[in-house]
């Protein structure tokens, strides 16, 4: 077994299901076993209440939308709150999508490389490089973020001084722009894709590779002909993790998106949260759309969510 | 020859991101701390040497000791909830549990939620209502109908301490230990409601993991403990939890290295909180930095957290790879 993974039982990778005859009554008394139901309920409503309360209070009229009357059902209940918030966020909606895509694919492509290397192309002090990487995911980027907002300033001044004409500044990485955002995900991203790939990689048989390097395949040759066809399942993992964690990003859009055109939604949604200004119901609706993309992963993806949590476990 | 040059190619494909985290990472950790060591108060750039003097500084500075004791009391009651929560989810869904996969969901979704909206719905179910008008609102309505005491929640300005006049105060001062009769030591009731949510978004993943850990403990094991007469409980004290040992580290990693940075959470819900009740060395590095312009002060606030994280990961990335190469 391969680095960090030592930690994990060896079922990790695997979805965590009921394994084939496992009893199904270790307790047998009735009593015992309604204490147990009746403990998951309530904890089942303790994990709806916060959804509940989003969803309730965004179908609820503004008059009726109070923090006094929170617990009761909206009388005629309306999307009206919920087309409010669409039109109020929906800029930002779609700067979170211009944000997200291009820095999952893009992490998810280097992840895959320097997973290839790190795993089937070791080479002396790979091991210490790969634990120097790792420490980059774990750091709070409160210790980077000066620096960084100075450097993409530098970029910007750079892109000027070289004449890059406005009709192209969007695609200049620097400060204030969605372009220099994604350049930040995808550089502080290097870690944890880089990770979740070497340990992939790691399961398949290094005969494999050494029989194709026989055969006379070349390292593009073996990335491309047998790493990548197989690569499907830790590509999901991966882009699943990026899309969730950068989707939800809120230390970084915050302070390198001074320009509030360009701003993600967790920042749109944070500062509509603090007026006073925009109807509660509309909040809570706005908040639920920001939460909605994730939530669908979550639903319908689940199984590699689960699984790339816990790959990434070592990730917040 | 081939080959020769296949390892040659093989390492420039990682030279990008080799580069991109040493000058990221490491290089920008170095610039920070030499913003630290600076001059630099005010929106223009002054790297001038000025010495640990923002040290000195910041750790005389009252809402910076106060944000420490948050931190402290944050982690110690977040990780113990989580853990406790997470591990008894994951026991008694391992017990055979009809509709297991619908619980086990419901458990795991705050995962994928952001913090900022984790925070935003918890900043209003626990919105305690006007004391002025007596309205009460959120989940107080709920604890008031069940005749349970309400709770002030995150505007609570509390502070739970050892009074130096008490009975317990008096003996601490003979025994020369009277600096804990102070608020610095207290726990500020405030932060109970950030732990609460905290705990809610992140106590599923502490399932999950236990979970696979449980599952990955063999059937045989407690059958044959069963048969040499153990109970289901002493099954669980002396054989299972400590199989579970290597998770219950995980966990603590995780989560420990998740509250000593946590920021959007605590922003999105109350931020400073009354009287810093709910202030963390994250937002006051961001208000110092960002708002206050005092850049060398939020640097040395930043190299803080970055060494007090450090000193939960490195002995652990240095310990799993030593076992690796082991191996």
């Amino acid at each position: 077994m391969t680095s960090l993974r030592r930690f994990f039982p060896d079922n990790f990778f695997k979805h965590i299901a009921l394994p084939d005859g496992h009893p199904l009554s270790r307790l047998p008394r009735l009593g015992v076993r309604l204490s147990f139901y009746l403990t998951l309920l309530a904890a089942s409503a303790f994990y709806l209440i916060p959804i509940y309360i989003l969803v309730m209070t965004g179908l609820k009229p503004y008059a009726e939308a109070n923090l006094a009357q929170m617990w009761q059902l909206p009388s005629t209940p309306s999307l009206e709150s919920f087309r409010q918030a669409y039109v109020t966020l929906a800029t930002y909606f779609k700067n979170s999508i211009a944000l997200v895509i291009p820095a999952t694919l893009l992490s998810a492509f280097l992840g895959s490389i320097n997973g290839y290397v790190l795993s089937k192309w070791r080479f002396r002090g790979s091991e210490i490089l790969f634990t120097l990487l790792l420490f980059g995911m774990f750091i709070p980027y409160q210790s980077i973020l000066i620096p960084l907002v100075q450097t993409l300033q530098r970029v910007n001044q750079a892109a000027q001084a070289l004449g890059v004409p406005e009709s192209l500044n969007w695609l200049v990485p620097g400060y204030g722009s969605i372009a220099g955002l994604a350049f930040v995900h995808i550089i502080y991203g290097i870690p944890i894709t880089t990770l979740i790939f070497r340990n992939y990689y790691a399961t398949i048989p290094d005969e494999l590779v050494e029989a194709a390097k026989i055969d006379g395949a070349s390292l593009f040759g073996i990335y491309r002909w047998i790493l990548l066809p197989i690569s499907m399942p830790a590509f999901a993992v991966v882009l699943i993790w990026q899309f969730t964690s950068i989707w939800n990003e809120f230390l970084f859009a915050v302070t390198l998106t001074q320009n509030p055109v360009i701003r993600p939604i967790t920042v749109a949604l944070y500062n509509l949260a603090g007026s006073y200004i925009v109807e509660w119901n509309v909040q809570m609706a706005g908040a639920f759309m920001a939460a909605l993309p994730t939530l669908l992963v979550y639903l319908f993806l689940g199984r590699f969510f689960m699984r790339g949590l816990l790959a990434g476990s070592l990730k917040g | 020859m081939r080959l020769n040059w296949d390892r040659i190619f093989s390492i420039l494909l990682i030279v990008p991101s080799v580069i991109a985290i040493a000058i990221f990472v490491y290089g920008f950790i170095g610039w920070t701390g030499w913003v630290s060591l600076s001059n630099w108060d005010g929106l223009r750039p002054d790297l001038s040497w000025a010495g640990v003097v923002n040290y000195i500084k910041l750790f005389s500075n009252a809402r910076f000791q106060i944000d420490i004791r948050n931190t402290i009391v944050f982690t110690l009651f977040f990780l113990g909830a989580s853990m406790g929560l997470g591990l008894g989810l994951a026991i008694l869904l391992d017990q055979g549990i009809r509709g297991e996969n619908i619980f086990r969901s419901l458990f795991l979704f705050p995962m994928s939620i952001s913090f900022i909206v984790t925070g935003v719905a918890w900043r209003w179910l626990l919105a305690p209502g006007d004391p002025a008008t007596g309205r009460i609102t959120g989940i107080n309505v709920l604890l008031e109908k069940l005749n349970l005491p309400t709770s002030r929640w995150y505007t609570d300005p509390t502070v739970l301490y050892i009074r130096p006049e008490s009975g317990l105060g008096q003996t601490l001062d003979l025994i020369g230990l009277d600096f804990l009769t102070n608020p610095n030591f207290g726990l500020p009731l405030a932060m109970f409601s950030i732990v609460l949510a905290a705990t809610w978004q992140m106590s599923g993943f502490v399932m999950a993991m236990y979970l696979a850990g449980l599952r990955g403990i063999s059937e045989e094991l407690r059958e044959a403990a069963r048969i040499d007469g153990a109970s289901e409980w002493n099954i669980y004290r002396h054989i299972i939890l400590p199989l579970l040992k290597p998770i219950t580290l995980s966990v603590v990693i995780v989560l420990g290295h998740i509250s000593l940075k946590i920021f959007d959470l605590v922003a999105a819900m109350s931020k400073k909180g009354p009287g810093f009740a709910t202030d963390v060395p994250a937002y006051f590095m961001f208000e110092t930095t960002f708002q206050g312009d005092h850049y060398s002060q939020g640097a040395s606030i930043a190299i803080f957290m970055l060494i007090s994280v450090s000193l939960l990961i490195v002995p652990y990335l240095v310990y799993s790879t030593r076992t690796e190469t082991k191996v």
